[in-house]
């Protein structure tokens, strides 16, 4: 069977759908399209320039006095009016939104301003003075446990913030009777399917209720409500929460705009303004939220012919600088079906969360799903390659047995549904994998890099509330009582004319819910389509919701879809009572078609549906005794399946699992290394398919980001936590011209645990694709070590091993002394002018010739007669910043020498560094000798050395000639002026 | 270019949507936030501000253009195009904004306007567009929800209807 039949003339069908007019024509309406109050006011963020530092001071007065700017907040002021936002593990650490006394990542919030314009309010973040002591970062996970690690949380006093170990079946015994023993060690990237919207947030606060107003582009789960509520100090009734009707993507993303909830709320509070906030792309990408990257050591004990007895995870899980709510969900979603497609009775997990100075992370479309299914099926392909067998054979031969649904995995999950070998056959069938096979024997015969790979993965979708407790020991489980469930809610409402309103707190970001809700709806009642309209926008003060509300876990088609159906269906019962008597009846004999109610034995005794659902309204008297009204039904679903963790741990953390089964053909140009997708067959059982079209074009959706993530995405970060993928241009999203066309198969096994038979479909790909093209790159090289993404500069290495040193030498190399990932500069030069040792030594400590000669320099300050602060903007390559430089002289012997050391900060980067200057007295003037050493870290150290170098060889040529010109004429700069010396001129220290 | 003033607003007159215009706006004021925040046209969407994701694509003198990369101040004069004028008739849409929907060739819709602005000068200036061109075209575009392919097929659709319509006996 390929597809299910349709029945009722709707579902199943892919009709047009609703939401595309308004978007077509520009009429969408996203949270900045939103009117506004006339007195709303903007709000800009200052952030972390360091991936790790204290704040010893912040200095807003310059930026306060700026015209139309109503407010600046720092940490401390938030803290004043907010509580630390929850943590989900037992553990003595703190998550606030903004930083307070330490910054941990780069774009973590340091200051907040408010103005009568973004424009104005930015420029306001240029005179907020911050003093950082900058502290050493830690970005790698494993490095992060080591004894000597930088901590990030004193009070935690480790960045292990959780540890876990699990054991289901007797894995011991299974590993010890094994044949063979083969294990796999992954490092799986941080990468975000970020949304081409970023987030927006419009709040407003009643002093007279203490009562927040706050419209985001939020997606929920709405148990984020609560963290919001608890945050700001209020009960969840004082904290109104609303959608925009329209949201331009999320992806998950978007459930991490609520930290931004917290910052405008009360940044609302403090201006006695609505606050709106729309947050920037450099934001977005360096600040907002990432999917975790994890260190995974997995193990498998496997039979003589390929049986896979037992595993064991050993898993490293990254959460970035805190844990913030709901992590660590994204180690957890998995947790019932860590045994993927597979049979496998005995496992030992052993997880374990550490933060870094990297932004938290969160829900990210697959949530946790490519990070196992990474390590599994690339396992399983090793299992082929050790044990010399096909690993397709491995696959098959452990897939869970059609006769074995519902299947209870090892860890506690339940799979529904499913006929995973036939699903399999049937892919490799029609996706012609014979053909395959031959063209990559072809391309191998004639020299050519080619590879196939797979995957078989379930897809979880319909998350337990409860899985989350997982992390805590059941004795902690036990006190804190149970969780679990998943309450979906969909209210249908008729009104006094016969027309159909169906409300859901199902959160759309353009998956086309309000289509399919009129679907379903419209059939159960005998309408046409356009007699059901919808509504998606939530407001958690009006409407039906709960915990589990949202749109993630893709819930949408198996739960709300499912409560939408059954709401619609309690009200048809009441409508057929009704009508039954008007038509002299039963009412099981009364049938909804075309928009009307009749008799189905006598289809010519009918009743238009208006008149049967206006008694409600019009007549209530009339209505059959016991008969409750038809106005509006909600109904909350909950399925019984999802059942809070077991004593022993067991737990079934999603209601429903997909399957999938991809395979892909791949070419490696040997030249470039540049990967080519040749060919991609996905086949997915998403139980019934609601809606063909959209089915399609989730998988699509989700195989392009998985693309992306497999060959170009990358959340890069400098061993000095500096964020090196701001921009769409480093952070590279594949377009047209990289995405390829799949080849989409499906098998529909309803589920028998959804009212519609529906499972999720919306993220397997993102779980399956990674791993399929990963393992068709390892067949065609033969590397075991696959790191994603699959660059053509990694891809490289593994061909020709790392690159060779070029046959003429380059530029001298810097010594690095400094913090690993800070790019190192030392050097010394010299310089002739003509003046006076005496002149040029007043000169270099008067600030208004330093402002006359240093480039770029709008103010230099003296704060004493040893410090002096530096406003400057210099361009390097493309990036054109804005650099603040706090310099301190010691050692001084005047006038001979002195000894500079300092900092600069800007949005781009910063540097630190130190250097000594000598003058000696010449014939014709003064000999100036530099010797400096200097770090650079931040974007601009990304922009690659020989730039940097180029940028400040012509700075500080400029100084020089300004010197030379002010000290009266005299000799250019010296051709080989001090190299590190140029450094500090570029970054404006040089006083 | 008369000098001006980077602290005050300068008129802006150029015509908008085949209508002229006198907006206000600072030197520094983007044509995107212009049209969204002074004006009140929000169809055009801002997804980067920096040019790469196209979403604010608009057409200024029949060109497309990057509302994001241009000043408010650059369109003096000039004749802007926005998503909002695309099909004439508010209550229809046009033959290509018809496809998209038929083909569902947008998801969230957020970098849909873009792509339609910049797809209708293709489709205007190269009717004979085949799928190698159309997929270059829409190579400077973004689009994170739909995989691209839909987006193709509506364009080839939008591109085949157009060459019918202008050779009925064809």
């Amino acid at each position: 069977m390929t597809r299910l039949e349709t029945t009722g003339g709707l579902i199943g069908r892919t009709v047009e759908r609703v939401e595309d007019a308004g978007l077509l024509t520009g009429r969408g309406r996203y949270i900045d399209d939103l009117p506004v109050r006339r007195d709303t006011a903007h709000l800009a963020i200052l952030r972390s320039p360091h991936g790790h530092a204290g704040i010893s001071a912040i200095n807003t007065h310059a930026a306060r006095a700026l015209p139309g700017v109503i407010a600046v907040m720092t940490g401390a002021d938030v803290a004043r009016l907010t509580r630390s936002m929850t943590v989900g593990v037992k553990a003595n650490v703190e998550c606030w939104p903004i930083a307070r006394d330490r910054v941990r990542y780069v774009g973590e919030p340091v200051a907040l301003v408010v103005a009568e314009n973004r424009y104005v309010a930015e420029d306001a973040l240029d005179l907020i003075e911050v003093d950082y002591e900058t502290l050493a970062a830690v970005i790698d996970p494993e490095k992060a446990l080591a004894a000597d690690a930088p901590v990030l949380h004193p009070s935690l006093g480790t960045n292990l913030i959780n540890e876990r170990a699990f054991r289901y079946g007797d894995p011991e015994k299974a590993f010890a009777a094994a044949a063979h023993r083969v294990s796999i060690r992954i490092a799986y990237p941080r990468n975000s399917c970020t949304p081409i919207e970023t987030y927006g947030v419009i709040a407003e606060y009643d002093p007279g209720e203490d009562a927040y107003d706050v419209t985001a582009n939020f997606q929920g789960p709405f148990s984020i409500h609560a963290v919001i509520s608890r945050a700001l100090n209020v009960p969840g009734n004082r904290m109104r929460l609303r959608t925009p009707p329209d949201s331009g993507g999320s992806f998950g993303i978007k459930q991490g705009v609520f930290p931004y909830v917290i910052l405008a709320a009360v940044a609302a509070r403090v201006s006695a303004r609505p606050v709106k906030w729309i947050e920037d792309r450099l934001e977005h990408l360096t600040a907002s939220v990432s999917a975790t990257n994890r260190v995974t050591t997995l193990e498998a004990a496997v039979t003589a012919d390929g049986r896979i007895t037992a595993l064991s995870w050993d898993q490293l899980e990254d959460c970035g600088a805190h844990l913030r709510a709901p992590e660590p969900a994204t180690l957890y979603r998995m947790h019932g079906n860590m045994t993927g497609a597979y049979a496998i009775e005995n496992v030992a997990i052993r997880n374990r969360v550490v933060l870094t100075n990297k932004t938290p992370t969160g829900l990210n479309r697959g949530f946790g799903g490519p990070q196992i299914y990474f390590a599994l099926e690339r396992l399983v392909h090793k299992i082929g390659d050790e044990l010399l067998l096909d690993p397709l054979d491995v696959i098959r031969r452990n897939l869970v047995p059609a006769d074995a649904f519902p299947y209870r995995t090892a860890t506690g999950g339940l799979l529904d549904s499913g006929d995973y070998r036939a699903a399999l056959d049937r892919a490799t069938t029609e996706g012609r994998l014979d053909a395959l096979r031959r063209q990559r024997d072809a391309a191998r015969a004639q020299g050519r890099l080619y590879g196939i790979g797979y995957a078989a993965v379930v897809e979880p979708s319909v998350s337990n509330m409860g899985y989350i407790t997982t992390v805590l020991t059941p004795e902690e489980r036990a006190k804190a009582g149970p969780k679990n469930g998943a309450q979906a809610v969909a209210t249908v409402a008729i009104d006094p004319l016969g027309s159909v309103t169906v409300k859901v707190a199902s959160v759309p970001q353009g998956q086309g819910h309000r289509t399919v809700l009129a679907q379903v709806v419209a059939e159960r009642l005998g309408l046409a389509m356009d007699k059901v309209r919808v509504n998606t926008e939530l407001d958690t003060e009006r409407d039906a919701w709960s915990i589990a509300s949202g749109n993630y876990a893709s819930r949408f088609a198996p739960a709300v879809a499912g409560a939408a159906a059954l709401a619609a269906d309690r009200i048809r019962a009441r409508l057929a009572t009704i009508a039954a008597r008007q038509l002299n009846v039963t009412p099981d004999r009364v049938d909804f078609r075309a928009g009307t109610l009749l008799d189905r034995d006598n289809p010519d005794n009918a009743v238009s549906f208006g008149r049967v659902a206006a008694a409600s309204h019009w007549a209530p008297g009339t209505l059959p005794e016991g008969t409750d009204q038809t106005i509006r039904e909600t109904v909350f679903w909950t399925p019984d399946e999802l059942q809070a963790p077991t004593a022993a741990d067991g737990i079934n953390s999603s209601l429903c699992h997909g399957f999938i089964f991809d395979f892909c053909g791949v070419e490696i140009d040997r030249k470039t290394g540049q990967v080519r997708i040749d060919r991609y067959v996905t086949m997915h059982d998403c139980g019934r398919i609601l809606h063909p079209g959209m089915v399609d074009g989730q998988v699509r959706g989700g195989f392009a980001q998985a693309v992306g993530a497999a060959l170009y995405e990358e959340y890069a970060y400098g061993g000095d936590g500096s964020f090196l993928t701001g921009t769409l241009a480093d952070y590279l999203i594949p377009t047209v011209m990289e995405t390829p066309e799949p080849l989409i198969l499906h098998y529909e096994t309803p589920s028998p645990f959804t009212p519609l038979g529906a499972k999720g479909v919306g993220e397997g790909n993102c779980m399956s694709t990674p791993v399929c093209i990963a393992n068709a790159v390892a067949d065609a090289l033969g590397v075991e070590d696959i790191r994603l993404p699959l660059s053509p500069s990694r891809v490289s290495e593994w061909l020709y091993g790392e690159e060779r040193p070029p046959s003429k030498p380059l530029d001298q190399t810097p010594v690095a002394t400094g913090a690993s990932g800070e790019r190192m500069l030392t050097g010394s030069g010299s310089a002739e002018v003509t003046a006076t040792r005496e002149s040029v030594w007043a000169m270099l400590l008067d600030p208004n010739t330093l402002k006359a000669i240093i480039p770029g320099a709008h103010e230099v300050r003296k704060v004493s007669d040893t410090h002096f602060r530096a406003e400057v903007t210099l361009g390097i390559g493309p990036v054109k910043g804005r650099y603040r430089a706090d310099i301190r002289l010691s050692d001084m012997v005047e006038p001979e020498t002195v000894t500079l050391s300092g900092g600069t900060e800007g949005a781009l980067g910063s540097g630190r560094g130190t250097g000594r200057v000598t003058l000696t007295e010449t014939t014709t003037g003064t000999r100036i000798d530099y010797r400096y050493e200097a770090a650079i870290g931040g974007k601009v150290a990304s922009v690659g050395g020989r730039l940097l170098d180029g940028a400040a060889r012509v700075v500080i040529g400029q100084f020089f000639q300004a010197l030379a010109r002010h000290a009266g004429g005299g000799a250019p700069p010296s051709a080989a002026a001090g190299f590190i010396q140029r450094l500090l001129h570029l970054f404006g220290r040089h006083r | 270019m008369p000098r001006m003033n980077a602290a005050r607003k300068h008129p802006v007159d150029f015509t908008l949507n085949g209508r002229t215009v006198r907006a206000e706006a600072e030197n520094r004021m983007l044509l995107s936030d212009l049209l969204r925040h002074e004006i009140g046209l929000t169809g055009t969407h801002v997804g980067c501000e920096h040019g790469v994701c196209g979403a604010c694509t608009v057409q200024i003198d029949g060109r497309p253009a990057r509302a994001c990369l241009t000043l408010a101040q650059q369109v003096r004069g000039g004749d802007v195009r926005t998503v909002e004028a695309l099909s004439r008739d508010p209550a229809e849409l046009s033959p290509l904004q018809a496809a998209f929907r038929r083909h569902h060739g947008l998801q969230c819709g957020f970098c849909t306007p873009g792509i339609l602005m910049s797809l209708d000068v293709l489709l205007r200036e190269r009717p004979d567009a085949g799928r190698e061109d159309i997929r270059e075209h829409l190579s400077g575009h973004l689009c994170r929800c739909t995989g691209y392919a839909t987006i193709v097929e509506a364009a080839l659709a939008a591109a085949e209807e157009q060459r019918k319509e202008e050779k009925p006996n064809v």
